[in-house]
């Protein structure tokens, strides 16, 4: 089953190496681990994806919740949140196949945010599965690179992660 | 240090001043380039702070073990940069596998070339993320007794570990004035503290109240929180029989009517029966060690499990509890007799509960007990530490021995044979294994026990992995004992290979040939190091050999030429049940 692990960590060197190595050393399977700083300059937000049973999920959040840099660690699967990835994505599109490209960007609420004589690089946010979509519709007109950043989520309402520490 | 709020001070007496804030009364420490400063800053608090030189940094480390193992407070050790530090890595792993409340210093190349591959630089923390319970690079000096503050709190609070806090020579060199020695700890996802509720504990006792076959499983955790005399207490008032982890020993009486001794690999065949037998599992401050279960999906199957640990990660990691319980295995045993005691005669009590069980243990004990085939031309490793025991116990000294252990045979029949009946007496590297344990951490219990008897007893194996430790313990003045049982062989691996691959030595002699002498002469060696020393070879010399030893005012390897044919038995080969155990 996937689960999308947000956690809050004091925002110091090494953290990050920290985690992902604790995460690789106990064999757990992450698909996606985004990190950024939030409102709160000394704190970061990790949001992880990961695929397992319950007791897997379990084993992971404990593990994140006993280092000592991570304030707080939450699966926000069961709550109602909000998920998105964003990708950057560059495709060969000669000029005749611009605007065919440019109406499924339109589709997907994307932006174009530079063309070259034979390439269309855009921009697109979304869930995974839109993401995923995109990137299968692009794949005739030939991928030249991606990259995305990974999952970030928040859980919807006005309650924050860092009120409820 | 007379310092006034006005005097600058280096950051190297700065952090000294932090270790005696702390209450730290001695540091193990090996110096360096990089940690220079820090040994100088030390030679000025030499009458509050003693310092103690190993002569390997493993040797520090383990012997900062030893002194926290037997003594429950934080054990510090001081490395230098590059070598030095990754010398500690071993103890540092070791540390955390057994729960070991450390604080290992190490010395880093300056601030202006970290990452440069300067002389003997190694990124420390980053090696040791996985080793320790957490870790410090201080970049600044000012940051130094904030960082002393939580090192020392999170090696000691929740379940112990090691922090490893690595500081740059600059910071160690810098001056300035400490504003503040107590300052805010910044530690906000950190929650040590965890307790049982009540309801969780009534549930506890109802489910003794329905069992009719409860044991408790009892690991490091009952001597890491001083729970021992509420274990006591609890077993006795509950009629519950006891059996402990490897790390357990001490935690309860050994010569207690309910004492099952060791339970795993190598323990009791009565204790296996029991613990597969039971219908009520207590777990408490147990991990479900794969040495301890065997085949984990087996293990106490037909009964019900109650876990009860501090550290929230251990439960359910390697065997799904029925009643999971996160809190300081100390208080909830005090919670629990005090629920006992508002219960009144509602409590579970032992007048007439479980009679049928403990009987049927009784007769498990009686027909197939602790053994071993005596000899009487040759010392039997298994007589050797009996013996001991015995002659320590009619000489009434066993109250005031400590023993530590190397990694292998001899550790395990010092644990079988060895009885503790009380706690922190039993020092012996438990979940990492690590050979060459013994000797330095027998010298860190005997700095902070000096009237003690403190007894290594090792293998040929494991003492000449520190054996340069005697050089520690002389000039230190610590008079250390080594029961050394030298069977020339890595004994333990050659019971593997007789066990499971047809006797086939594979590296596993460690003489230099049949026709020479054993190898190496370890009397000639221990007496290059100025320490005492004796070989003994046949039975009837054993009493009088060990007594010289016992006697003697300095440090003294007994070295006992004990054979190498001899398996610790029983024994549940590794992920196998109690129904495969091996007993001759």
């Amino acid at each position: 089953m996937r689960h999308v692990l947000s956690a809050l960590v004091q925002n110091q060197p090494g953290v990050l190496a920290h985690i992902s190595g604790m995460l690789a050393s106990r064999g757990f399977n992450i698909d996606s681990l985004a990190v950024g700083e939030t409102e709160q300059p000394d704190l970061s937000r990790m949001t992880f994806v990961v695929h397992g049973d319950d007791a897997e999920l379990e084993q992971v959040r404990k593990q994140l919740d006993k280092v000592v840099t991570v304030v707080k660690v939450q699966d926000i699967s069961s709550e109602n949140f909000v998920e998105r990835d964003l990708m950057l994505i560059k495709v060969e599109a000669a000029p005749q196949q611009r605007v065919e490209i440019s109406l499924l960007v339109e589709m997907f609420r994307g932006r174009v945010v530079d063309i070259s004589p034979a390439h269309l690089l855009v921009e697109i946010s979304g869930q995974e599965s839109k993401i995923e979509a995109f990137i299968e519709l692009m794949r005739p007109y030939g991928i030249v690179e991606l990259a995305r950043t990974g999952r970030i989520a928040l859980v919807r309402g006005t309650l924050s992660q860092g009120d409820v520490l | 240090m007379a310092a006034t709020d006005t005097t600058p001070l280096s950051g190297a007496s700065i952090l000294v001043q932090c270790l005696l804030n702390h209450g730290v009364e001695v540091v193990f420490a090996y110096p360096g380039g990089a940690s220079m400063p820090i040994h100088q800053a030390l030679t000025h608090v030499r009458s509050r702070l003693r310092t103690i030189l190993p002569r390997h940094e493993q040797g520090g480390g383990f012997a900062a073990e030893g002194y926290a193992r037997s003594t429950g407070k934080v054990g510090v050790c001081v490395a230098t940069s590059g070598p030095g530090a990754t010398n500690f890595v071993t103890t540092l792993a070791d540390a955390k596998m057994d729960s070991v409340p450390l604080v290992a210093i190490t010395g880093q190349v300056g601030t202006a070339v970290i990452g440069s591959d300067a002389f003997q630089e190694t990124p420390i923390v980053e090696v040791c993320r996985a080793v320790t319970k957490h870790h410090y690079l201080v970049t600044r000096t000012e940051d130094l007794p904030r960082v002393f503050k939580e090192a020392f709190h999170i090696a000691s609070s929740g379940r112990p570990g090691p922090v490893l806090v690595d500081v740059p020579k600059d910071v160690q060199q810098r001056e300035i004035v400490v504003a503040d020695w107590d300052p805010p700890m910044n530690l906000p996802g950190y929650r040590p503290y965890r307790r049982a509720t009540r309801s969780e504990l009534e549930k506890v006792l109802e489910m003794i109240r329905s069992s009719e076959k409860p044991i408790v499983y009892a690991g490091g955790g009952i001597v890491s929180s001083d729970a021992a005399p509420y274990l006591k207490a609890f077993a006795e008032r509950a009629g519950i029989p006891v059996a402990q982890t490897l790390l357990g020993l001490g935690g309860f009486p050994s010569e207690h009517f309910l004492c099952l001794q060791m339970l795993g690999m190598h323990g009791t065949i009565y204790a296996n029966y029991a613990i597969n037998d039971a219908d009520l599992l207590l777990a408490l401050g147990v991990r479900f060690d794969d040495r301890v279960t065997g085949k984990v999906s087996e293990f106490a199957k037909h009964g019900k499990i109650v876990h009860i640990d501090i550290d929230p990660s251990e439960i359910n990691k390697n065997k799904v509890a029925h009643l999971p319980i996160v809190g300081d295995v100390k208080q909830a045993l005090q919670d629990l007799l005090q629920l006992m005691d508002e219960q009144g005669t509602k409590a579970p009590t032992r007048s007439g509960r479980c009679a049928e069980w403990i009987r049927q243990i009784e007769h498990w004990r009686e027909t197939e007990p602790l053994r071993y085939a005596d000899r009487e031309d040759a010392i039997l490793p298994q007589y050797a530490i009996e013996r001991m025991w015995q002659i320590l116990k009619e000489r009434g000294e066993l109250e005031n021995t400590i023993v530590a252990t190397g990694v292998g045979q001899h550790q395990m029949w010092a644990a079988q044979y060895f009885h503790f009946n009380s706690p922190r007496k039993w020092l012996t590297s438990g979940g990492l294994g690590s050979m060459g344990f013994g000797l330095p951490a027998a010298i860190g219990a005997q700095v902070a026990h000096p009237a003690t008897t403190v007894i290594d007893i090792d293998g040929d194996g494991s003492f000449l992995m520190n054996i340069q430790e005697l050089a520690c313990a002389y000039t230190e003045k610590l008079p250390i004992k080594v029961l050394l049982l030298n069977n020339q062989h890595l004994g333990m691996v050659v019971q593997w290979e007789d066990r499971f691959h047809e006797g086939n030595r594979a590296h596993t002699y460690l003489g230099a040939g049949h026709e020479e002498e054993p190898y190496p002469d370890f009397v000639t060696m221990v007496k290059g190091f100025r320490c005492g020393a004796a070989r003994v070879a046949k039975k009837e010399d054993f009493d009088d050999a060990l007594k010289e030893m016992l006697d003697s005012d300095g440090p003294f390897v007994l070295e006992v030429m004990v054979p190498h044919q001899e398996h610790v038995l029983p024994m549940i080969p590794s992920g196998r049940t109690v129904h495969d155990m091996i007993k001759t």
